[in-house]
């Protein structure tokens, strides 16, 4: 029976193209990171294994562009993560302890529209406002515009994780005299913890991703990594570019990993 | 993006007074102030007239909009017939979107389908599988891209190898190449949607079918594909929507030739020879194009909820 069953189910051909799927998804990846280890000068010849590349984007001649973009990347990154998380937090318990109210789907609206309008539109968008309202291009204009696209990525998994939780443990802390306040911070923070936390990577991963957006609001002498490569790439790939994109793809694939392996702990606990 | 919406929320927790619709006030003011008050100041922009140093100058006009569609002569004093250079680019969008979104169909719906007959313990971690690269940045999947489909790159070099070819083909910098970009920028998206919709699909009916003496493929064709059009239609719109107003793979991969939307777009806001008004009339004829789409997927979506509960 079991036999038959698993019979219906399978169609030939699609295991294989599943791994061709698995391939493409995979294959340039890796193929950036071999030819990162190559100790050349060109990328097209292989002439063995070495870290000169990774030598050369710490102390190379481009590397205090690089520095200087990978600070601001990061502290960008750390800040926009923090204030999204903290907005999409708030809006999450709102949106999923509220009950209904007026106006819930449309805050889910417009939670969700910066994942709905393409990422150009919302780039044009935002640099004509700041154009329009007088403020100067720079570290502070890229910092808003990474908070507001960061909102929805983290609220996505604060809000999956805070409708597993029942509301039944806020509702005995609150028969046992707790304050509205103390429900929250003692009971549902607590256990909606691992979403917090997945939310807050994946926001941090799509600010310190996001080329598009910084690209247009950054104005000039100010880089993220992203667009300091991306100027970089421009006359060409060179090897101190795989080797860049080699540590960048890395801290990205270990964040994602961190948020899953998170948000999969004490999943019904 | 296809993040579903809570259902009612806790429902005996409103006895407990725990309303608190006030907490969003934060997300309400930051993405008011931030998103939609610049979605409207790109509309207001896109009706003013342009400053020649980039910016606009405060005076109505129709210029950008008339500029988009209509050709005027040289001087502009001509009757006005339509102007193709644009929609070309627009057209030359969405063929190349809907390409790429086929080619991700015909991989995605066989390895989302692959996985959700795995045993239930093992299909997460294909599915993070799947996942993972969508979180690599996508600058760096590009340029990885553009790597691998240079005329002595890896793809070239096997293919000689392998003595398919004898030699190198040019692949970069051609439609294919930005096609294959899209393709592989937006996979994953393709393959999540229609993984939770076989996931539901009850196989009881591909039993019954084939005790009814249906084949596989036409129990596929026609009872599985019915039953989960909405995840496909799904995966089609993820892939179509933010391929069609792409700006990397066609600046990197497409070369001067292959311009789509947002190299146009992007065009407008560099330096000083841009045309701000104009950049904001094509942003808006590209979010119009991308929110009709959206609309008719909310409605079929909510349809096909109507047809299953």
């Amino acid at each position: 029976m079991r036999r038959a069953k698993l019979d219906i189910k399978s169609y030939p051909g699609f295991f294989a193209i599943t791994l061709v799927c698995l391939l493409i998804l995979y294959a340039p990846l890796l193929v950036v990171t071999v030819y990162s280890l190559n100790d050349s000068n060109s990328i097209t010849n292989w002439e063995g294994v070495s870290l000169r590349w990774y030598v050369d984007v710490f102390s190379g001649p481009e590397s205090q562009k690089f520095k200087a973009a990978a600070w601001n990347s990061f502290t960008i990154a750390i800040i926009a993560a923090t204030v999204a998380t903290t907005i999409a937090t708030l809006a999450a318990t709102a949106m999923i302890r509220s009950g209904a109210f007026k106006l819930r789907s449309l805050s889910f609206g417009l939670i969700s529209l910066p994942l709905m309008v393409p990422e150009i539109v919302l780039a044009v968008a935002t640099l004509i406002f700041f154009n329009s309202v007088g403020f100067t291009r720079g570290y502070g204009t890229i910092l808003i515009a990474h908070i507001a696209f960061c909102i929805p990525f983290a609220y996505l998994p604060i809000a999956a994780r805070m409708q597993g939780i029942d509301a039944s443990y806020e509702q005995a802390a609150q028969d046992l005299y707790a304050t509205k306040r103390q429900a929250f911070t003692r009971i549902l923070l607590p256990m909606m913890m691992p979403g917090v936390i997945s939310g807050f990577l994946l926001a941090f991963i799509v600010s310190l991703d996001d080329f598009i957006i910084t690209n247009f609001v950054k104005g000039a002498g100010i880089e993220t990594l992203p667009t300091a490569i991306f100027g970089s790439v421009k006359q060409g790939i060179k090897p101190n570019i795989m080797a860049i994109s080699t540590l960048l793809l890395g801290v990205s694939i270990l964040l994602v990993t961190i948020s899953y392996v998170v948000s999969k702990s004490e999943k019904t606990k | 993006m296809a993040g579903g919406t809570a259902s009612s929320g806790g429902t005996a927790a409103d006895t407990y007074k725990n309303a608190r619709p006030w907490l969003l006030l934060p997300a309400w003011a930051f993405l008011g102030v931030f998103v939609l008050a610049p979605v409207f100041m790109m509309l207001v922009y896109s009706f003013l007239t342009k400053e020649f140093r980039g910016g606009v100058i405060w005076e109505f006009s129709t210029a950008a909009y008339d500029q988009f569609f209509f050709n005027r002569g040289l001087f502009g004093d001509e009757p006005p017939t339509i102007e193709w250079t644009y929609i070309a680019i627009f057209w030359r969008s969405i063929w190349q979107a809907a390409t790429a979104t086929l080619m991700a169909l015909l991989i995605g719906f066989p390895t989302a389908y692959f996985i959700a007959t795995r045993p239930e313990k093992l299909r997460p971690m294909w599915v993070f599988l799947i996942t993972i690269p969508y979180w690599v940045n996508l600058l760096i999947r590009t340029v990885s891209m553009k790597f691998m489909l240079r005329d002595n790159g890896p793809i070239n070099d096997f293919l000689v190898g392998t003595g398919l070819i004898n030699e190198p083909i040019t692949i970069i910098n051609t439609n294919f190449a930005v096609q294959l970009g899209l393709f592989y920028s937006y996979l994953p998206f393709m393959v999540l949607p229609i993984y939770a919709s076989v996931e539901r699909y009850n196989f009881s009916l591909s039993e019954a079918a084939a005790d009814l003496y249906a084949s596989k493929w036409v129990t596929l064709r026609r009872i599985l594909l019915p039953a989960v059009k909405p995840g496909v239609v799904a995966g089609c719109i993820l892939v179509f929507v933010p391929s069609l107003g792409s700006f990397l793979a066609p600046d990197l991969l497409g070369g001067a030739k292959n311009f789509m939307i947002g190299s146009l777009i992007e065009e407008q806001f560099k330096g000083n020879a841009g045309n701000w008004p104009f950049g904001a009339a094509a942003s808006m004829v590209l979010l119009t194009m991308v929110l009709i789409l959206l609309l008719i997927f909310a409605r079929q979506q909510a349809r096909a909820q109507k047809g299953t509960g």
